[in-house]
């Protein structure tokens, strides 16, 4: 193993679990502790405890923090009430994202947690564009870390070590502070990034290996098991969840990703970076961010390219086995004209032809089956 | 230690010589790099046409799992004369059996030796290193 990757303070407690370690944006993560399929299986139908201490996780205090990040995001952060989370992108003047993130909006503080591969980069811009605002941007990634309990059975796995707040009642994309394995003020959100009920727990680095002991205990009569990250990307998949470096990056642009959502032209908001070229974009979209299955044994992955006829017109984003269609699965940018449930193209694999079908995002709903 | 009637390329394929024929197949260590274990992630492995000439060292098909594809290459050039078909709807047997009944293709050799080719204590200490 090279040195040079980061741990989070559960390093040990994977590595003694038997999982397969690899270097993930710069750390050195599980992957997998199992079969991949399985851990995803048991995310779908009970519930998985993931240490996501690679996540950078900042906040952004002062007076001008919601006007600063409102002039930095594309959601409008000054409309965030108390308490509640909003999925949001940083994206620079040409509307490209630089990454894509959660912000908690607190009374004192707003709570961003972003990408591992790009938390310096997010930094890096963060930090060249606070002139004319009043604010503190304070990095906490080594500091405090996060895991996330998901899956159907996790509220009830949480309640049992949890006290001082109503867990049942947070509603999604909420947040609150209560007491978890006797740790008070612990931050608890209703969040993920699996397509399940769950949530996402924050605390700092000396309580981890005793606050994911104590939420592994309390889940062993509901069949919790520790879940790699192999897991979390094929989740994520089946719940039309974008990833950085796949479906977003430096060349996709949220509102052909369908992020729209995400993205606010609300006068209220001001101008913003990014504003003008994603405005351009949604009154004249060329592509659009389409899901993709296939009958064929291959799997879709990252770069191969899709043909309509002769024609290429697009290529994999992201793709995965997936364990809850029972298929393999994908999704694609393709021409907006093609962009349509049903229509027919082939991926090709080294030469090799084979037909992919495509399908409305996401996959998978928990809400509406 | 593995099977040391048979050569190794570093890449994880292995050849095993019998007159003018060599047998290829790949490792456990490769198996268990694809599949971590499981057999059932194993998913797709595409094996080259009878008839095919190969190149020392060229790549004749692909394995892929639930996470990866992986090239196959051969680690001696010549004619292939026969596919284990067997396989290609049952990776199964390569994650269980990957040194006979999980062999893939039949070579008629035109090429004897490799400088690329490693035997079994070599490559027992190349897996040491990148454990």
């Amino acid at each position: 193993m090279a040195t040079s990757l980061k741990q989070t303070p559960l390093h040990p407690v994977h590595v003694e679990a038997g999982a397969k370690m690899v270097d993930f944006g710069g750390w050195h993560m599980p992957v997998q502790y199992g079969p991949i399929l399985e851990e995803a299986r048991r995310v779908r139908g009970a519930a998985g405890l993931f240490d996501l201490g690679h996540m950078g996780r900042l906040a952004v205090r002062g007076p001008d923090a919601v006007d600063y990040l409102d002039r930095m995001a594309t959601n409008h952060v000054a409309r965030i009430p108390l308490g509640s989370i909003r999925y949001t992108l940083f994206c620079r003047e040409d509307g490209n994202p630089i990454d894509d993130l959660l912000v908690y909006r607190d009374e004192e503080e707003v709570y961003l947690v972003v990408n591992a591969s790009n938390t310096d980069a997010v930094l890096e811009w963060m930090g060249a564009h606070t002139d004319g605002f009043e604010v503190e941007i304070d990095h906490r990634t080594e500091r405090e870390t996060m895991i996330a309990l998901q899956g159907p059975r996790a509220l009830e796995v949480l309640s049992k070590v949890t006290t001082d707040c109503e867990l049942d009642k947070l509603g999604y994309y909420k947040f609150l502070f209560g007491t978890v394995c006797g740790l008070e003020n612990t931050r608890i959100s209703r969040t993920g990034y699996t397509g399940e009920n769950g949530f996402e727990i924050y605390f700092p680095n000396a309580e981890a290996a005793r606050l994911w002991s104590g939420i592994m205990e309390a889940g062993a009569d509901a069949d919790v098991q520790p879940i790699g990250l192999g897991a979390r990307d094929t989740l994520r998949l089946e719940a039309g969840m974008p990833l950085y470096g796949h479906e977003i990056d430096a060349k996709h642009n949220p509102v052909e990703a369908d992020l729209g959502f995400a993205i606010s032209f609300a006068e209220g908001k001001g101008d913003w970076i990014g504003r003008d070229a994603l405005e351009r974009v949604r009154k004249s979209p060329t592509r659009k961010l389409a899901g993709l299955t296939t009958d064929g044994k291959r799997v879709p992955r990252q770069g191969y390219p899709l043909f309509h006829g002769a024609r290429q017109v697009g290529e994999v984003c992201s793709g995965a086995v997936s364990p809850t269609l029972e298929t393999n699965i994908g999704t694609a940018y393709v021409p907006v004209d093609l962009a349509q449930p049903g229509v027919e193209l082939e991926m090709e694999i080294r030469g090799k032809r084979q037909g992919v079908k495509l399908c409305a995002l996401p996959f998978y709903s928990r809400t509406r089956k | 230690m593995r099977p040391d009637d048979r050569k190794y390329l570093e890449s994880h394929e292995w050849i095993k010589i019998n007159g003018d024929i060599g047998i290829v197949g790949i490792t456990d260590f490769a198996v268990e790099e694809l599949s971590s274990g499981n057999e059932g992630d194993l998913v797709y492995c595409d094996l080259p046409e009878v008839g095919r000439q190969l190149e020392t060292g060229e790549t004749f098909g692909e394995i892929e799992s639930v996470k990866a594809v992986a090239d196959l290459n051969s680690p001696l050039g010549g004619e292939v004369i026969e596919v284990n078909t067997a396989i290609e709807d049952h990776l199964e047997i390569v994650a269980e059996d990957p040194w006979e009944r999980g062999w893939m293709v039949k070579i008629k050799l035109s090429h004897k030796t490799s400088d690329a080719l490693i035997d079994a204590a070599a490559y027992e200490e190349l897996l040491a290193k990148q454990g």
